[in-house]
């Protein structure tokens, strides 16, 4: 090693920053316990619009209408210009407008007349979309009583079945509601709406989906932790996935901690750090098995201070393009990939940091020695690893 | 020399940049909106007078378009923006009729010359190019029950033919059969009858005693996982079958429909702004009837012909109005050889109200002829206009029949039979795919849906392309600042690799989505890390009194095995995001692994072809600018 290369003591400062690291790890495991996620349609199912105003949109109004509405934990918000509005609810369309007509048929044909079931059409109804059984109703009382309109249902023919009514109807329930839902948007704000986008998610997809992220998540620690054991050392194997799982928890806590979005692009940012995270750590790791071996008389505590001096800069480095393209992405990208960016910007402070002084933190703490990596000795180094 | 490459190495790498370039160019060419005409069955052929009245047709609707060409099998005419691809259509329908096809598509405007070496641009999903997106889940439960009943039914049958007498036969709620007799050896004899045919299924004895204390004897068959599997994907891929030809109808070129997971499907159908129209089209039901042919001298009031059937041997057709029984009752059909003569067959599986309908029929009727009608229903859109001169549309629904079947009952028919005399195996597994899709098939239903409109996808591909843009400017410039002359080389090779990410994804036909987008933003943050790795090391070996020459090739060896380990991993978790990922996160996760590829190789190689090109040569090399 050169003499004019100043070692930086990384580790002697290890105490205070596993605190730290202690310290912020509780605070996220804390904001996720208490706050939980704002999750995104993905993971919670329910119904988003994307609407376009013909003037600037008043968002506390079209949340009040929402509200009346009365939809599960409805949110609208101005998506990107002050057109541009999203509007969220966990509700689906098609259980609203189920719910509005079965309260209808009982309040305009008696109490006991009810909407039992919402079926697929059947052969004989071809070109209808759903088609509705009503009880206690004849065909002539349901015709009568001027629910199914065609203004709102579009095509529909009333028949009778096992003493229940059938009513096919062209529009389909979910058509229905969303088209009263705009309207309805059209009075209170006066303004002229276009549908950009619409997104419907049952919620047991956003369940499935969680738990495959959760999976996923698991597995990469898991392959992680193998690829290190075989390339390295079991102890930087530990190393490395303590300080996963600390960026992970991290990152995680800052979108409970501020409430952000958590979509499924999160998700996939989440595992991109995770191989962000990774693949610093490892350069690192690299290192310092390149220099436990030619260090032979140094202390493992001064051979991990100089492999992380000299991988400092590259480690700021590299941080630092990912960081600007995140940023570029962050400003230019639009909302949908704002969690993305988000996401990867912590990361990238969290995950870097981490490499430093987690990974190398633990992998010291778990008693890392030159013999652990003699190259020729293999067996010899595996009976070391297991005191 | 310690930093020169062979002449042909300069050229491989030159060859290698060159033709990914040639192949990322179509992506720079973006599709026209268009339309394609083409014909409802194979014998229609689109000629010029098929086009003029297309032409005709848009005209008079004041519709601009350009480059209208025909081949003998399609048509295309192009427009100028997408507002116009939708009325267009409707149009041209309106004007040609229902011989005609009318598709919306995106039609290629790469040059010929690419087209003929086999360029095309990468495929856009639907966040970029706008549609609808559907995702449908089977109820394979209710398959994999019907299929129980069915199965219980036929043990009744064969035992009853092989007159072994049981107490009962029931298939249970998690579908098990379990069936009851009065003595072991009977119980024994019933068992050893039907396990061989029936492979599919576990048999085990579950003897019990009755509250009664009276002893009771019985097996129960299970279905094993795998032919609980291979039930469900039975039932899906028929549901696969019966979408696309839905799909097809609507008039969508590039659709998708996939399955995914174990019991959904998704379908995709870019262009498409109705969500409503295409969920009715896809959620319609098609019907088999099972009628016999009519006596000569059959009451007129009593027979149907069917006359609009393609097959002109059954052209004539005149059928029976009493209806045997629907697709409803029909529980499988698949197309075989026969064992004896190696004939195709099709062999048609019915549930046992249904044997029994058609044993009952039959058994009266041996060599006369039974027809099978194939019942689709259509949507037939006539333009309308009003005295005013206000178009207006009028959508109605009409039944389509023909005979697809039309053979000689042979004997007396039951739950099981066979249809022979089929000239070729291909037709064999044709009537077997439309009894399939006429047969009442596992219910689906839509779990979620998505619309994307056009405007909204364009302006996310100018988010996504201008993101792609500053991002690579922003590094250039960090990386000249920091690296000056290697960071140049860098620069190239990071441009290099951002076309070969480009070449590639076309190549393999990868869809792009938004997150797609941001994968090739982040490769490009990460892959001038191997860069840096080297770089750093060459100031390393700098540091340490090595020479200029030295310290290059030094930087580039020893740099290698770490770039390599830590790409390694970051592949695997790019691989694991792809098994857990869906839609969208699947196409970030492919942008990120091929970007991970594609960077390992352009950041060793061309970089260090670039710095031996302009380093290597200098015996008395004393400064590097890095």
């Amino acid at each position: 090693m050169s003499q004019e290369m100043k070692i930086i003591d990384f580790m002697g400062i290890r105490k205070y920053t596993s605190g730290f690291s202690i310290v912020i790890t509780i605070i996220a495991i804390a904001a996720m316990a208490i706050n939980g996620f704002k999750l995104g349609l993905d993971f919670t199912g329910g119904t988003q619009l994307e609407i376009l105003l013909d003037r600037p949109a008043d968002t506390a109004q079209i949340h009040a209408a929402l509200e009346e509405e009365h939809l599960r934990s409805p949110v609208a918000v101005i998506f990107g210009s002050e057109f541009n509005v999203m509007i969220r609810t966990q509700d689906i369309m098609k259980d609203k407008g189920r719910e509005q007509i079965a309260a209808e048929i009982t309040a305009k044909l008696g109490n006991s007349a009810a909407l039992v079931s919402v079926n697929r059409p059947t052969v004989e109804q071809e070109g209808f979309a759903e088609s509705l059984t009503i009880s206690n109703a004849t065909p002539e009382q349901v015709a009568q009583a001027n629910i199914f309109t065609a203004e709102r249902f579009g095509n529909t023919n009333i028949t009778t079945k096992d003493n229940n009514t059938i009513v096919g109807i062209e529009k389909s329930l979910d058509v229905m509601y969303t088209d009263y839902l705009l309207n309805k948007l059209q009075t209170v704000t006066g303004a002229k709406i276009k549908i950009l986008s619409s997104e419907s998610v049952g919620s047991q997809v956003g369940e499935e989906l969680f738990n495959q992220g959760g999976l996923g998540i698991l597995c990469a620690f898991l392959l992680v932790f193998i690829y290190v054991a075989v390339q390295f050392q079991w102890k930087f194997s530990a190393g490395a996935i303590v300080s996963l799982i600390h960026d992970t928890i991290v990152t995680l806590g800052c979108f409970a901690l501020f409430q952000w979005d958590f979509d499924l692009t999160v998700l996939a940012a989440v595992l991109a750090l995770i191989g962000y995270s990774i693949n610093d750590t490892i350069v690192i790791f690299d290192r310092i098995r390149e220099n436990f071996r030619k260090m032979r008389k140094t202390d493992a505590l001064t051979v991990v201070n100089i492999s992380m001096t000299q991988t400092l800069g590259r480690s700021i480095m590299t941080s630092m393009t990912v960081f600007l393209v995140m940023i570029v992405l962050f400003i230019f990208g639009g909302e949908l990939l704002a969690g993305f960016s988000k996401a990867m910007l912590v990361g990238v402070v969290i995950g870097t940091y981490s490499s430093i002084y987690i990974a190398a933190n633990t992998t010291v703490a778990l008693g890392i020695s030159k013999e652990d990596l003699m190259p020729a000795v293999k067996e010899g180094a595996e009976a070391d690893a297991t005191p | 020399m310690l930093n020169r490459y062979p002449l042909w190495k300069y050229l491989l790498l030159l060859a290698i940049t060159v033709l990914s370039v040639i192949y990322a160019i179509p992506n720079y060419y973006a599709a026209d909106p268009a339309i394609q005409i083409s014909g409802q069955s194979g014998g229609i052929t689109i000629d010029a007078t098929v086009l003029a009245k297309a032409e005709a047709a848009l005209k008079e609707a004041n519709i601009d378009y350009f480059g209208a060409e025909v081949n003998s099998k399609t048509a295309l005419i192009r427009f100028q923006n997408l507002d116009q691809q939708m009325p267009a259509r409707k149009r041209v329908q309106q004007a040609l009729g229902d011989d005609f096809v009318v598709a919306l598509q995106g039609a290629s405007t790469t040059p010929q010359w690419l087209q003929k070496i086999g360029a095309t641009p990468m495929k856009l999903g639907l966040d970029l190019a706008g549609g609808v997106h559907f995702l449908l889940e089977v109820d394979t439960a209710s398959t994999v029950e019907k299929r129980q009943a069915i199965t219980a039914d036929e043990f009744k049958e064969k035992l009853r033919k092989a007159k072994i007498r049981y107490s009962s036969i029931t298939s249970t709620a998690d579908n098990v059969i379990i069936a009851r007799f009065r003595a072991a050896d009977v119980r024994d004899k019933a068992m050893a009858e039907l396990r061989g045919d029936n492979p599919q299924l576990l048999f085990s004895e579950v003897d019990a005693t009755t509250t009664e204390g009276a002893e009771e004897f019985a097996f129960k068959a299970e279905l094993s996982t795998q032919a609980i599997k291979e039930i469900e994907d039975y039932a899906l891929n028929q549901n696969l079958i019966t979408l696309r030809n839905r799909v097809n109808e609507l008039g969508v070129s590039e659709s998708i429909v996939q399955r995914e997971g174990r019991n959904r499907i998704i379908v995709q159908l870019p262009g498409v702004q109705d969500p409503a129209e295409a969920k009715r089209v896809i959620g319609k039901t098609a019907n088999l009837e099972f009628r016999m042919e009519a006596l000569p001298d059959a009451l007129v009031s009593t027979k149907e012909q069917f006359p609009q059937s393609e097959n002109p041997v059954y052209a004539q057709a005149y059928l029976e109005k009493s209806i045997i029984l629907t697709g409803d009752q029909v529980a499988d059909a698949k197309s075989s050889f026969d064992s004896q003569t190696n004939e195709p067959i099709v062999s048609i599986k019915l549930d046992s109200v249904g044997g029994t309908k058609m044993n009952h029929v039959t058994r009266n009727a041996i060599g006369r002829k039974m027809g099978i009608v194939f019942i689709e229903y259509k949507t037939h859109t006539e333009f309308l206009t009003d005295a005013a001169g206000k178009p207006s549309e009028k959508t109605t629904q009409y039944i389509e029949r023909k005979v697809i079947s039309l053979a000689t009952v042979q004997s007396a028919l039951g739950v099981q039979f066979q249809i022979t005399g089929l000239n070729k195996p291909g037709e064999a597994s044709e009537l077997a795919l439309l009894l399939r899709a006429g047969a009442l098939a596992a219910p689906m239903q839509f779990v979620s849906e998505r619309t994307i409109g056009p405007s909204l996808g364009a302006e996310n591909i100018k988010k996504g392309v201008t993101s792609c843009i500053w991002a690579l400017v922003m590094v250039s410039i960090f990386m000249m600042v920091f690296y000056r002359m290697f960071g140049l080389f860098a620069n190239v090779a990071l441009a290099v690799n951002i076309v070969m990410m480009v070449t590639v994804l076309s190549m393999f036909g990868a869809t792009l989505t938004l997150p797609g987008i941001a994968g090739i933003v982040l490769t490009m943050g990460m892959a001038v890390d191997a860069n840096v790795l080297i770089y750093a090391r060459i100031r390393e070996e700098l540091q340490n009194g090595a020479l200029p020459q030295q310290a290059i090739y030094a930087g580039y060896e020893r740099a290698f095995i770490t770039i390599l380990d830590a790409n390694l991993t970051t592949m695997i978790i790019a691989i694991i995001l792809f098994a857990v990922g869906t839609g969208p996160v699947k196409g970030f996760a492919i942008t990120l692994w091929i970007g991970l590829v594609t960077s390992l190789f352009t950041s060793i190689m061309i970089s260090r072809a670039m710095a031996n090109l302009f380093y290597g040569s200098r015996k008395n090399l004393q400064k590097l600018s890095i």
